[in-house]
């Protein structure tokens, strides 16, 4: 389904700044799987999602998604085949814009966009049904602004247009991060429901240990720039967060979490 | 006192005519969000065009607005060329073609002004075939000129192409993430944008039967200015119609203010200052007013002590 072979990127390179941030990942992801990433701040979690969607260029390496080989592909043509929702609620969608505008941009993610008209009448039902699903009363402001809409519906929102379209790959880069508790588990709920009912394959990146353990069926650990720990299956679901620490403690060489990873 | 009519006519129509360029002017700026340079160097080069092909060429003055419409587009992408494709800045890119445009104006001229005298303009062929006043036949061709325009406009904003340009405008990673290569869509709203501004330099240059090199020294602060007094006249209205046709009533309102500062004395090269300082106050104002709430909004104690 999805291949990574080897990839590789630093910025910065050559300068005193410079960061090595993916250092030859391999990940293979089956049809279907839904796959919870955990690691320490700069262990590389966006960075991979980043170059999965074509943000920035690879330096080495292979990304090959459903037998198309992406890795030098622009990120406005890899965007056919991904659903991508951001930390900051801002990112996703067009705040000057309206809701039925936003969703309807959406829904044309991959397809050419012609001099037909931007939104017609059928869509704007179905987008009515596919609101009434949020459970956020957002159905009924179809021409408002998304400027006006709270942090937690606009992610939700978001997350909708992700996969209004269905996408081959979902990358949820810390989506719930920027949220406040309540709405955060809201929009995670949502999460959860949208990749079963659809059958997505999803990458999702959280700082929440208990979150990454309860949600998918395979959870992966990063450490500076790589995967260091891969587990699927049973063996998962009977993870403990304590169990996860000391992974992490050992791969970071007795250094203790940072805070972050312990609130959660 | 009918002097004072036939001025005010007259700015009117003006304000219709350059108007056009306002509309240009409100692609970039308020749906792109960027202020484009090249609007200056651009509306002369309508202008320019329009009058060395009616007068040196005898070219027929309709197809001549074509033409001065072209060379715009033309001018929009390579200050989109040079933005998109090199990330120079946009306002430095515009400044860049604005500046180019200076001598490739002057080469098409091949002197720095062109009168139209005993040549024929869409108006003159406009009044020879229906007989009516000059004044008159310039405001209603304007006025349909702008119409025409409008109307274009929001057809073409409300398609999915269009949609995606306003759309880039807002939040340029969310576009991108949906599939649209972005500097498509920036590349295509200046040459839009651009192939107005020359059409709109073209139209001022038969209506005032010259062209010349410094017709465009200006006209970008003109165009803010213009949004921006219609902003204020009609912001209040949010149909996208009604937000196009705010750049055109507030380009004649402009022109009508003009007119009547300029009766009352004012040396028409202090309009510059005025215009300047109208788009300082607009673009302050709204600042000054959200600092003075903040400063006011803080209480010591809480807000329950205001």
């Amino acid at each position: 389904m999805l291949n990574l072979t080897n990839v590789e990127k630093t910025f910065n390179k050559g300068t005193i700044n410079e960061k090595k941030a993916l250092t030859g990942v391999n990940l293979q992801l089956n049809e279907g799987d839904f796959v919870t990433i955990i690691g320490g701040n700069g262990a590389g979690k966006s960075t991979m999602l980043n170059m999965i969607a074509g943000v920035y260029p690879i330096d080495a390496g292979k990304i090959v998604l459903d037998g198309v080989n992406i890795s030098r592909m622009p990120e406005h043509k890899r965007a056919k085949y991904l659903g991508r929702v951001f930390q900051d609620p801002m990112r996703g969608t067009a705040a000057g814009m309206e809701i039925e505008e936003n969703l309807a941009l959406a829904h044309r993610r991959g397809a050419r966009r012609t001099l037909r008209w931007g939104i017609t009448k059928e869509e704007k039902e179905q987008y009515v049904e596919e609101l009434k699903v949020l459970g956020l009363g957002l159905e009924t402001r179809l021409t408002s602004k998304v400027g006006l809409l709270s942090g937690g519906q606009r992610q939700a929102l978001t997350l909708l247009m992700a996969s209004l379209q269905k996408p081959k790959l979902l990358l949820l880069d810390e989506h719930t991060a920027a949220l406040d508790p309540k709405t955060a588990k809201t929009v995670l709920d949502l999460t959860e429901k949208i990749v079963n009912e659809e059958h997505l394959t999803a990458l999702m990146v959280t700082h929440n240990m208990k979150d990454a353990i309860r949600l998918g069926n395979r959870l992966i650990m990063m450490h500076e720039g790589n995967i260091i720990y891969d587990v699927a299956g049973e063996e998962k679901k009977n993870l403990k967060v304590a169990d996860l620490l000391k992974k992490f403690e050992e791969a970071s060489g007795g250094e203790f979490a940072n805070d972050r990873m312990m609130l959660s | 006192m009918s002097g004072f009519l036939i001025s005010m006519q007259g700015a009117i129509s003006q304000g219709i005519l350059w108007g056009v360029m306002v509309l240009g002017v409100y692609i970039t700026y308020k749906l792109l969000d960027i202020a484009d340079l090249t609007v200056d160097g651009s509306f002369a080069l309508g202008g320019c065009i329009c009058a060395m092909l009616v007068v040196g060429k005898g070219v027929n003055p309709f197809i001549a607005l074509l033409a001065a419409t072209f060379f715009g587009v033309l001018a929009g992408a390579v200050t989109g060329f040079l933005h998109t494709v090199f990330d120079i800045p946009a306002i430095l890119a515009g400044i860049l073609t604005q500046i180019a445009l200076w001598s490739v104006n002057l080469r098409i001229m091949g002197k720095s002004n062109i009168p139209l005298l005993k040549v024929d303009t869409i108006i003159s062929k406009a009044v020879n075939a229906f007989g009516m006043e000059q004044g008159i036949t310039t405001l209603i061709i304007g006025i349909i000129i702008a119409v025409l325009i409008i109307v274009g406009l929001y057809w073409f904003f409300g398609t999915e192409i269009g949609s995606a340009l306003r759309a880039t405008g807002n939040n340029e990673d969310m576009i991108r993430a949906l599939g649209v290569n972005t500097k498509f869509t920036k590349m295509l709203a200046l040459m839009i944008s651009n192939g107005l501004v020359g059409l709109s330099g073209a139209l001022v240059c038969q209506s005032q039967k010259y062209a010349d090199i410094g017709m465009g020294t200006g006209a970008i602060v003109i165009g803010l200015a213009a949004i921006v007094i219609g902003d204020v006249l009609m912001g209040k209205l949010r149909s996208f119609g009604a937000k196009l046709t705010s750049a055109v009533v507030g380009s004649i309102v402009y022109f009508v203010i003009r007119a009547i500062v300029l009766r009352l004395g004012m040396d028409a090269n202090d309009m510059k200052l005025l215009s300047a300082t109208i788009v300082a106050l607009a673009l302050c104002i709204p600042v000054a007013i959200d600092k003075w709430k903040m400063k006011r909004s803080y209480s010591e104690g809480g807000s329950g002590t205001c």
